[in-house]
């Protein structure tokens, strides 16, 4: 019987937390009281929430049950097109965890904070060295929050210039976030299609470019893993109308040490320190989405920024054309300590090293898997490529199917149903941090399951079958919604 | 997803290219949205209609329809005043899947001009463009 | 590099397959002109140990405890953190886990998330809450954008007393559509003067923050009354979720959204972030909610299990017609808070809450007896004012001297406060601390 990576094992079922435990239970040391009890307004005293009470013991096992049921990266190959799930490394973790930032004030003064204030400026500078953008923001809680920014960046550059232009031009590849985050700032999306060859084309940017448009929104490279050859003609185009150009900068670990974002004509770029820089994604956050501008965008970065005054670092408002503020104190600073640390331990020459090798994973899958999978693009890809489900459709399998049968393989599945523009998309990027030992082990169990396809078709409609629980009803979930106990 | 000669489509409907229907309902004109439609969308999880009293024009949103993993925008096939909207569709969204035409009809109009019933597409006439499609 | 594993026969063997020569040749694709940033001006590598005295030097330049005594509130708090609590976050699965799209092995964050929605709606007192946003102040943002959806009116009425720093990321989010931001006014007393809501037309929302900037209690029920009787929206905002421990809740007190900042719930201060934005409100507002949410439902086996729901409100799905743009959400700090509000129990986050309120009385009537009056005489939580007779910069640096943070002053967010700082006291406060605190300020 061969062995495959994904098994059976013996996991445990765990009730909710209201479930279990018992009134008058503890899991909390409670500090000992050394002042009498105060009297309140009983009028404004509730009755406190109703939580359960639960031991320590409880706890810890009731956490621990609920972890063995996830897969991390730390399980498994985690190919997640667009999300660069790569190895979150742990000396990250022992330098967040240090009391002079874990336990720090953000309102300290600032002679008082200044291990932090250098960590904000250096970071700051690091990140502009490695986009070869001008000034950067750290505020930006994640990556939808920094293309928020660069919508308001803009937004308010148009005001400075007296007009205030109402569209944007986003490209059909676009992440959902793009548009939603430009609706928020009050723009019309304008839709451009990409070419046949999957990049987008100057001569449908300029067809849509005029001077009611604040600009187009791009990703670089793009969600079907291409670089857009044809940028510096595109971000011209926008300029000769007083446009600006943002950039999607998700990809970043595609490029690093590669291309300079200020040359390909970029204005604002965002980062997601959560995926390119190697903070840990926790289930869904927290992340970090950094702006780093051109310096015609730098009046208006949010306050307050870091200054460097002799050897010391102060905390600036002296900004009057600023956006204002996007979170309360100065953004995800755990988040940021992180980041940091990474570019400490990796170089610039490691950093280099980190996109090569992501796109050569990437190339190594696209080249194994052609034959096999439908890929619409078939040409060098970055750090990430894209197949559909064209070749197993015939034998009615779908890539949902084939994603949910690669769990029982044991690994997750890459990022499915998008980009929206390849019908049953399967974006797959295996990051730099998978050996070639593990990607051929992904390669194989992606031939072997579409043998399934032709073969034994069943065992991929009632996929998975090893995992804690089978598909889910989500039609019931959404229709009749149960979101608390 | 079905065939196309496996759609059910009466005959006695006025059809729009968006895949609305339409049924004349003495003064009043009955919409709703095909088995094309639901079909197309799967489970059908939620539906938002309009108000009553609501003002429409041909071709204006009158409301959407969602599945778990889509949102399908519904179009006014004739313009006119809302004057009744299917409330069980709130409790019971699954009825636009298994009775499109009876149970799971959506808004009643008062409409501002008869003839644009007459402009939509007879049965034969949309079974050949969604073969175009 | 310990996290790049290929070796060079590795490389040597994908290059082959993928048909080019070197590296380089991987980015032929690539225009010249695009590439340059070759030589990057950065330190070199540092090894992990490097690395370690770097962070601890950089660290050993803060001011924190137990050198400092920080009496700093404000919107972000100190409290203990049990070690079983950071024990079970610590576990790669819920660490190094992505959201949790593909449902059947993500259950652990699924079920933590959905147990921290209905500890937090219990907490907020509202029907739902969602899986968690940036902070305080981007979900108080968001709460009345949802107002403003909701309603189709345009204006919002947002108390003076509602954290300043808060009140500025509003503005930055309502400036570019243009919605209209009233401020209600403080009273003697401390709190909001809601007498302004009844001369505003077309009011989306009345925001109102308890306990406020000032750490007094606001009369949630009276605004609640005052907004309805303007059909608006009651967005009742908190900065220190353990007041609820003790307090009535804001959704009892009939507000329709509640929002806030979870910091103090199990998270390290870390300098201001990551925090933990959370929002809830009435069932009926449920489509209107941004953010992520869990639901819970069965599998086709009959089991228990959880998945994303209402997916179709967010940017994935509906795009520029999203109720947010918000993807990444403040998960594993979510979980946290879920983790600490369970290991406190109904029991415990009681005591701790009154706790909190009995150290903070403690000091403020220390204070009041060694003649340093509190501006605001109304009931407090864990935060209050005081007022610095004479020279307020003189007494707050020498206490500074002495390595005692007192509080956060006020003048720059308040020019009529400029001789009055805001003092906050947690569990965390010894009375020997405080006792030590009054001493100083007195000499």
């Amino acid at each position: 019987m061969t062995e495959t990576l994904g098994t059976t094992g013996l996991i445990l079922n765990e009730p909710l937390l209201w479930n279990k435990g018992c009134k008058g239970r503890s899991g909390f040391s409670m500090p000992r009281r050394d002042v009498d009890v105060a009297d309140l307004d009983t009028e404004l005293v509730g009755s406190g929430p109703d939580f359960p009470d639960l031991s320590e013991v409880d706890l810890v096992r009731h956490y621990t049950r609920l972890s063995t049921w996830n897969f991390g990266v730390d399980t498994g190959m985690y190919p997640l097109g667009s999300c660069t799930m790569k190895y979150n490394p742990k000396t990250n973790e022992r330098q967040c965890q240090l009391a002079g930032f874990a336990t720090a004030h953000p309102l300290l003064p600032p002679e008082l904070a200044q291990g932090a204030l250098s960590l904000l400026y250096n970071l700051g500078q690091y990140l502009a060295e490695i986009t070869g953008m001008d000034a950067v923001s750290l505020q930006p809680a994640a990556g939808a929050h920094g293309e928020l920014a660069g919508m308001l960046l803009i937004f308010a550059y148009h005001r400075s210039k007296g007009a205030q232009r109402s569209k944007i031009i986003i490209p059909d590849t676009a992440h959902g976030t793009n548009p939603a985050s430009a609706t928020l700032c009050g723009y019309r999306s304008v839709p451009v299609k990409s070419g046949p060859n999957g990049v987008l084309e100057a001569e449908a940017i300029a067809a849509v470019m005029d001077e009611e448009t604040a600009g187009i929104m791009v990703t670089n490279p793009n969600t079907l893993g291409l670089f857009e050859h044809n940028i510096r003609e595109i971000t011209d185009i926008i300029h000769a109308k007083g446009g600006l150009v943002y950039c999607d900068g998700a990809n970043m670990n595609a490029v690093m040490g590669i291309v300079d974002m200020k040359m390909i004509g970029i204005d604002v770029l965002h980062l997601n320190l959560h995926k390119t820089f190697s903070t840990p994604h926790g289930g869904g956050g927290p992340g970090s989405g950094p702006v780093c501008v051109h310096k015609k965008l730098e009046p208006f970065l949010p306050v307050p920024r870091v200054v460097k005054v002799a050897d010391a670092y102060e905390l600036s408002e002296e900004y009057p054309e600023s956006i204002g503020k996007l979170d309360t104190f100065h953004g995800h600073f755990g988040v940021m300590v992180r980041a940091y640390s990474y570019i400490l331990s990796l170089g610039p020459g490691g950093l280099k090293r980190v996109s090569q090798l992501a796109v050569l994973n990437a190339n190594y899958i696209k080249e194994h898997l052609k034959g096999t999978y439908h890929l619409p693009h078939d040409k060098p890809c970055m750090h990430e490529c894209v197949f559909s489900d064209r070749n197993q459709a015939v034998h009615k399998v779908t890539t949902l199917d084939i994603a949910k049968r690669l769990m029982d393989y044991g690994f997750h599945p890459p990022t499915v149903y998008f980009p929206l523009v390849v019908a049953g998309a399967i974006m797959v990027e295996p990051t730099e941090t998978e050996s070639k030992e593990d990607i051929d082990s992904f390669i194989d169990a992606m031939k072997q399951i579409d043998r399934e396809a032709r073969e034994n078709p069943e065992l991929l409609y009632e996929a998975p079958h090893h995992s804690k629980v089978r598909r889910l009803d989500e039609v019931t979930a959404a229709r009749k919604p149960c979101l608390a106990g | 997803m079905k065939e196309i000669n496996q759609l059910n489509l009466p005959d006695n409907l006025h059809y729009a290219e968006d895949h609305e229907w339409a049924q004349k309902d003495g003064e009043n004109i009955r919409v709703g949205i095909d088995d094309y439609a639901q079909d197309q969308l799967g489970d059908i999880v939620f539906v938002e209609l309009p108000q009553t009293g609501d003002k429409l024009a041909k071709g204006d949103v009158f409301g959407t329809v969602e599945s778990v993993k889509a949102v399908s925008e519904l179009f006014m096939p004739i313009g006119g005043e809302v004057i009744a909207i299917n409330k069980n569709l709130e409790e019971s969204p699954e009825l636009v899947n298994t009775s499109p035409y009876a149970d799971g009809w959506m808004i009643d109009v008062k409409p501002t001009n008869a003839a644009e019933l007459e402009s939509l597409m007879t049965k034969e006439a949309y079974l050949e463009m969604l073969k175009g499609l | 590099m310990r996290y790049l594993p290929h070796t060079k026969e590795d490389v040597d063997a994908m290059l082959a397959t993928v048909g080019v020569g070197n590296l380089d040749d991987l980015f032929a694709t690539i225009p010249k002109d695009c590439c340059c940033r070759l030589d990057m001006d950065l330190p070199e590598a540092k090894t992990e140990w490097e690395l370690n005295d770097h962070m601890d030097n950089l660290a050993a330049h803060m001011a924190v405890t137990p050198e400092y005594k920080v009496y700093l509130g404000a919107g972000s708090y100190d409290h203990f953190v049990p070690a079983a609590a950071r024990y079970v976050l610590s576990r790669g699965e819920f660490v190094t886990s992505y959201t949790p799209y593909q449902p059947e092995i993500s259950q652990g964050t699924l079920q933590a998330i959905y147990e921290y929605q209905t500890l937090a709606s219990r907490l907020m007192g509202t029907e739902v809450a969602t899986a968690s946003h940036y902070d305080g102040s981007t979900a108080l943002a968001e709460a009345l954008l949802m107002a403003i959806r909701i309603t189709g009116k345009k204006r919002v009425a947002l108390s003076a007393t509602v954290h300043p720093l808060h009140r500025r990321v509003v503005r930055t989010y309502f400036d570019p559509p243009g919605y209209d931001l009233i401020e209600l006014p403080y009273l003697a007393d401390g709190r909001t003067d809601f007498d302004v809501i009844d001369t505003l037309d077309d009011l989306a929302a009345v925001a109102v923050q308890s306990p406020n900037f000032f750490g007094c209690i606001e009369d949630l029920k009276s605004a609640a009354n005052r907004a309805h009787a303007k059909d608006a929206l009651l967005v009742a905002s908190f900065t220190e979720p353990l007041a609820y421990g003790l307090l009535k809740s804001p959704g009892s007190l009939d507000a329709d959204v509640v929002c806030g900042e979870g910091q103090s719930l199990g998270l390290p201060r870390s300098f201001g972030g990551p925090g933990l934005g959370m929002l809830g409100s009435r069932m009926k507002f449920v489509r209107s909610l941004p953010g992520r949410l869990v639901g819970r439902t069965k599998d086709i086996d009959g089991r228990n299990g959880f998945v994303l729901t209402l997916a179709t409100r967010e940017q994935h799905i509906r795009r520029e017609k999203a109720t947010s743009n918000i993807c990444t959400n403040n998960s594993l700090c979510a979980t946290t808070a879920a983790v600490y509000m369970a290991s406190l129990g109904g029991t415990g986050f009681r005591e701790l809450s009154q706790l909190n309120h009995d150290k903070a009385e403690y000091l403020k009537g220390q204070l009041a007896q060694a003649g340093f009056s509190a501006p605001f005489t109304g009931p407090t939580f864990n935060e209050f004012v005081i007022r610095f007779p004479d020279d307020f910069d003189d007494i707050y640096h020498r206490l500074l001297n002495k390595k005692i943070i007192a509080g956060l002053p006020l003048a720059k967010y308040y020019p009529e406060l400029s001789d009055c700082t805001l003092l906050c006291v947690t569990e965390t406060a010894t009375r020997e601390d405080m006792d030590d605190l009054v001493k100083e300020v007195q000499s």
